[in-house]
């Protein structure tokens, strides 16, 4: 093991170190709070190991530059907020469609618009879910902790090389800015293997038969990318069998590899009559209570905190629905994941909102004076 | 949650609290307990009022906020007003505030401890800009949050290049005027003349 200590960090410096462990050498992007300190952390770091930072005019442009660069042979990231997501949804699509890996990061601040630049929220679930067109697959990562901020971004780079799959980090203002007690490897490599080394000699861009790896540009192998639907070869085709084919396909790659992107913890009573669903900032306070209440009191209570938020964790939910009387699920928002979990849970338990949008956190006595009244 | 310590650092924006959360926060890392730092953003940050909190705790902290403070430093007027009324355990709460600025008012049960933080800065070491080490210095000399010689270490670590022995000094002089400080007496020594 390399050598390793404690340090104080974070949320957005741990996704910048998360990314440079995982082999991210490129970085384009367009500063916005409460996500500038990526940027800031990629560009002190990124021009030592050899690898480019380019600040664009926009976020449109930071996002067609990350495609760019991705489809040359980088591991790429960007960073912006809700209002600079809603500008690079058309190329996040783009990415989806040509499949190009690609990290998106967002860190989550009071919406709509410009709303409160500083203020936490959760209002962008439903806009990492659908902000772009059409019926696209999409994986989505939530951390709560400036140690899950680090492991997760290297989980979304890998994943996302692996199923040449655009990977969203959706990160709070709370998680984004917090500093925190952190031990990670240092100078730690945790790099897939590189995916060119494994080209099977009829490689084919977009291969029918499953997921091909992809092979950048100048690399041997000649191939068109588009936006449109295109067949093996990635030249376009509106052939009705072939266009059903190709969605079919960039669907499956997620449901084949599902154990690997949809990660959840649950902590608490094995029989539990009231349990917490939430993500982000708000597993913190869910934490505080649910750790009282069972550890220090026994009560029958449990969290399941999802680290994926898409593709969501149905499983995880249903099961739970079976042992549990009351479902509660606070979110900063007005109730974005809250309809995701009554469709699964279909009248298996009672599922109650707890919302806050006054751009600050859910706090612990709110949890659990929600949690008593289904307790007593 | 009874070893969790919940310190409010605030001011004026410009006075190194921010600065000064991140060092008491690395303070206690290097001193192996677990830490949350967050801060005020946005425009208070930059010239209004500034707000920096920091949770220390032997557990693993959840909530990152500070909900009950255990130990609230004032650098000026403003501050005081606002976050003093903040206080659930009046009494218990060490309240520390630098009586260059803050004038009171002083209620007794408050057991507010009042140093000439700024003036001492600029007096013994010409330097306002320390008086957030000094600061730090009173502050850890009165509730012994962190080791003194890790946080000695700490600020070098941590304080802009060049400047690490004389922000070490200030943090010195801190402990010094606490134990000149005449602590508890309900700052008193607001009212020293300059």
């Amino acid at each position: 093991m390399p050598e390793t200590k404690p340090v104080l960090m974070q949320g957005n410096e741990a996704c910048a170190e998360g990314a440079i462990s995982a082999g991210v050498r490129f970085y384009a992007g367009y500063p916005i709070t409460p996500s500038t300190e990526v940027a800031e952390r990629m560009a002190a770091r990124l021009p030592d190991l050899g690898g480019v930072f380019i600040q664009m005019e926009d976020e449109i442009a930071s996002m067609a530059a990350v495609i760019g660069a991705s489809i040359g042979g980088m591991r790429t990231i960007t960073a912006t907020s809700g209002p600079g997501f809603s500008l690079k949804q058309e190329n996040i699509g783009y990415a989806i469609m040509a499949e190009i890996p690609c990290v998106i990061v967002d860190v989550q601040r009071m919406g709509p618009s410009t709303g409160v630049p500083t203020a936490p929220s959760q209002g962008d679930v439903m806009q990492a879910r659908w902000g772009t067109h059409g019926d696209h697959p999409v994986i989505v990562f939530s951390p709560s902790s400036v140690y899950e901020t680090y492991y997760l971004t290297i989980a979304a780079v890998n994943l996302s090389q692996k199923l040449r799959q655009p990977v969203i980090l959706l990160l709070d203002e709370v998680i984004g800015h917090m500093r925190e007690k952190v031990t990670i490897p240092r100078d730690s490599k945790l790099m897939v293997e590189k995916v060119s080394d494994k080209v099977p000699a009829d490689w084919k861009p977009y291969d029918e038969k499953g997921l091909t790896p992809l092979v950048p540009f100048g690399f041997g192998h000649y191939y068109h990318v588009t936006g449109l639907f295109h067949d093996q070869y990635g030249f376009p085709t509106g052939d009705p069998p072939q266009v059903e084919r190709s969605l079919d396909r960039i669907h499956e790659k997620l449901e084949k590899s599902r154990d690997e992107v949809v990660l959840t913890n649950y902590i608490g009573h094995k029989e539990p009559r009231v349990v917490i669903v939430t993500y982000g900032c708000s597993v913190r306070s869910a934490r505080a209570v649910v750790k009282k209440a069972y550890w220090n009191n026994r009560q029958p209570v449990g969290l399941l905190s999802l680290q994926t938020l898409w593709p969501f964790p149905d499983r995880e939910v249903k099961e739970l629905a079976k042992k549990a009387d009351v479902i509660i699920v606070p979110e900063m928002n007005m109730g974005q994941i809250i309809s995701e979990v009554e469709r699964h849970v279909k009248g298996e338990a009672e599922v109650i909102p707890l919302n806050r949008y006054d751009g600050e956190m859910i706090s612990p006595d709110q949890i659990s004076d929600l949690m008593g009244r289904w307790l007593s | 949650m009874g070893n969790r310590q919940e310190i409010l650092l605030t001011g004026a924006g410009g006075q190194g609290l921010i600065l000064a959360s991140i060092i008491l926060a690395q303070a206690a890392v290097n001193d192996n307990k677990n830490v949350v730092q967050t801060q005020s953003y946005g425009p208070e940050a930059r010239g209004g009022a500034s707000m920096a909190g920091v949770i220390i705790d032997i557990d693993s902290i959840e909530y990152p906020k500070v909900v009950n403070p255990t130990v609230l430093l004032c650098l000026n007027q403003a501050s005081f007003n606002k976050y003093l009324p903040k206080i659930k355990q009046v009494g218990e709460c060490v309240v520390i505030v630098d009586s260059t600025f803050v004038s009171g008012p002083f209620r007794e049960e408050y057991k507010v401890q009042s140093y000439p933080i700024t003036q001492m800065a600029r007096e013994k070491l010409g330097k306002e800009v320390v008086a957030n080490m000094l600061a730090l210095g009173v502050l850890n000399a009165a509730t012994g949050l962190v080791d003194r010689e890790i946080f000695r270490e700490s600020i070098f670590e941590l304080a802009p290049k060049g400047s690490g022995e004389l922000n070490q000094e200030a943090f010195d002089l801190g402990y010094h005027l606490y134990e000149q400080g005449s602590g508890r007496d309900v700052g008193q020594s607001a009212q020293t003349n300059q």
